[in-house]
């Protein structure tokens, strides 16, 4: 999945920075030449790639839990299968993401303990609940859709290590895309019950899919020099309409009903126009009053307070850590 | 219920699980209020190792990054789920990133290569201007050869 990019803090400290090392980095990254961690860097740019890719990660943690709900009611043994498959995948993307982060300069167990003192945030979308079976297909074709979007982006962004992770991970969710789009497909043309499970599904997660991509461009105002330095590769609204384009059709395609009477596309501008996602509710939930917040945590917690004594049974204390190379 | 079944609640005795939509998580009865947070110290994930991935047959083995491990064999199994869940693997390799040696990232100008070294370069030799002055030469001497 991926981490709110919109959340960074205000960009700060880079007059403090060397001009001409500042004027050299601008130059390569313009070039596009990668980023790589022992490369002289200004801390603003490593500040928020840290960020980006500490959220990301936490993201892709905490997304395991709302489709594993599923996992043991799944209908029939290989789709079963399969959502453990996603699952996994989803909890080995955090794995990869770490470790890029990592070599930034922060050990992973200080940014695990961000997300489970609940300072860090992740992808605020993992805040709802998947009441239904409907709801796990809904978020493995379209959330996992503008997952691809903003992936497939930031893989061509600046900072190598983030940049072969992302790769890697692309691969991975293109089976999430398929194997959620056939599991709505497989709905739609179902009873008419199973449509209806899927109509209300989606009419659930319209709105948190349109916050996924972060408040509107006009409300972020860093995002010129975040632009400049391949950090971020495309304004939220950018990324918003890039989905639109390409799954309102499908989704109408299928025959349901999209939950925003203004949804529509301006054929002069070729811009899609929709209803204000109600950005208060986004703001609510990612400052951890959502639906499912704090059952989140606390199953992470969890996971992670169970887990410890089989960490501390093998640790070697003799060892130092030493920072990844990457 | 016995005192080991119920040995997380029993910490908590006043609080009520958490309801969730997942009953694996109603099963483990995990309070509903956040209890006080204990930071993990450094090295709880143990250490890191670099993980090097062959493809296939014939290519060279190139770094993918990097996973934390207590011990090799863990390193590799790691290393397996993480840098190989789909495609194709040849043969993996892990080391502890502590064993690795490599020069500062200050010192990377000794990888230049210095101006006064062209000689080693194909670049540095230009042969086409020889060879065509060597065949003006040889013209101008049959040349010389048949007015005389």
């Amino acid at each position: 999945m991926y981490g709110n990019l919109s959340l960074v803090e205000p960009l700060n400290g880079v007059e403090q920075e060397n001009p001409e090392k500042l004027a050299e980095f601008e130059e390569r990254i313009s070039r596009g030449e990668k980023i790589e961690p022992t490369d002289w860097m200004p801390r603003e740019y490593r500040r928020q790639v840290l960020r980006l890719v500490e959220q990301h990660a936490h993201s892709e943690i905490i997304g395991a839990l709302p489709e594993g709900t599923w996992i043991t009611r799944a209908p029939g043994f290989k789709r079963k299968l399969a959502l453990m498959a996603k699952v996994q995948d989803e909890v080995g993307h955090a794995q990869l993401l770490y470790s890029a982060a990592e070599t930034l300069g922060k050990p992973r167990e200080f940014m695990i303990n961000d997300l489970l003192s609940g300072k860090a945030k992740y992808s605020n979308v993992f805040n709802y609940p998947a009441l239904t079976w409907a709801d796990t297909a809904i978020i493995a074709w379209l959330v996992d859709a503008g997952a691809i979007i903003n992936q497939t982006l930031n893989s061509k962004g600046s900072y190598g290590p983030y940049t072969r992770a992302l790769e890697r991970i692309c691969k991975e969710e293109a089976f999430h895309l398929k194997y959620g789009y056939d599991n709505v497909v497989t709905l739609a043309s179902g009873t008419k019950r199973q449509r209806q499970m899927l109509q209300e599904a989606l009419n659930r997660w319209w709105k948190p899919i349109m916050h996924f991509f972060g408040p509107p461009d006009a409300v972020s105002v860093h995002s010129e020099k975040l632009m400049r330095w391949k950090v971020k590769m495309a304004s939220n609204d950018e990324m918003r309409q890039m989905f639109l384009d390409a799954y309102v059709p499908r989704i109408w395609e299928l025959g349901l009903n999209i939950p925003d009477p203004n949804l529509r596309k301006d054929p002069e501008t070729g811009k899609w126009e929709y209803s204000d996602p109600d950005w208060d509710e986004f703001w609510r939930v990612i400052n951890g009053n959502g639906p499912c917040n704090r059952e989140r945590l606390a199953v992470r917690r969890m996971a992670d307070e169970l887990g410890a004594w089989v960490r501390r049974a093998l640790l070697k204390p003799e060892r130092q850590y030493v920072a990844p190379l990457f | 219920m016995s005192s080991g079944a119920s040995h997380h609640t029993s910490q908590h005795p006043k609080q009520v699980a958490l309801q969730s939509l997942d009953p694996r998580v109603n099963r483990l009865g995990i309070p509903s209020e956040l209890s006080d947070f204990a930071p993990k110290p450094l090295q709880d994930e143990w250490e890191p190792y670099e993980v090097f991935w062959r493809e296939r047959p014939g290519e060279q083995p190139v770094h993918v990054g990097t996973v934390r491990a207590p011990d090799p064999e863990m390193a590799l199994v790691f290393a397996k789920e993480n840098y190989c869940r789909r495609g194709q693997t040849y043969s993996l390799w892990v080391v502890r990133t502590a064993d690795i040696h490599t020069f500062h990232p200050a010192e990377i100008d000794i990888f230049e290569t210095a101006p006064g070294k062209m000689y080693r370069e194909p670049d540095a030799y230009k042969v086409v201007q020889k060879i065509l002055r060597l065949k003006r030469g040889r013209q101008h001497d049959q040349e010389a050869k048949s007015t005389s």
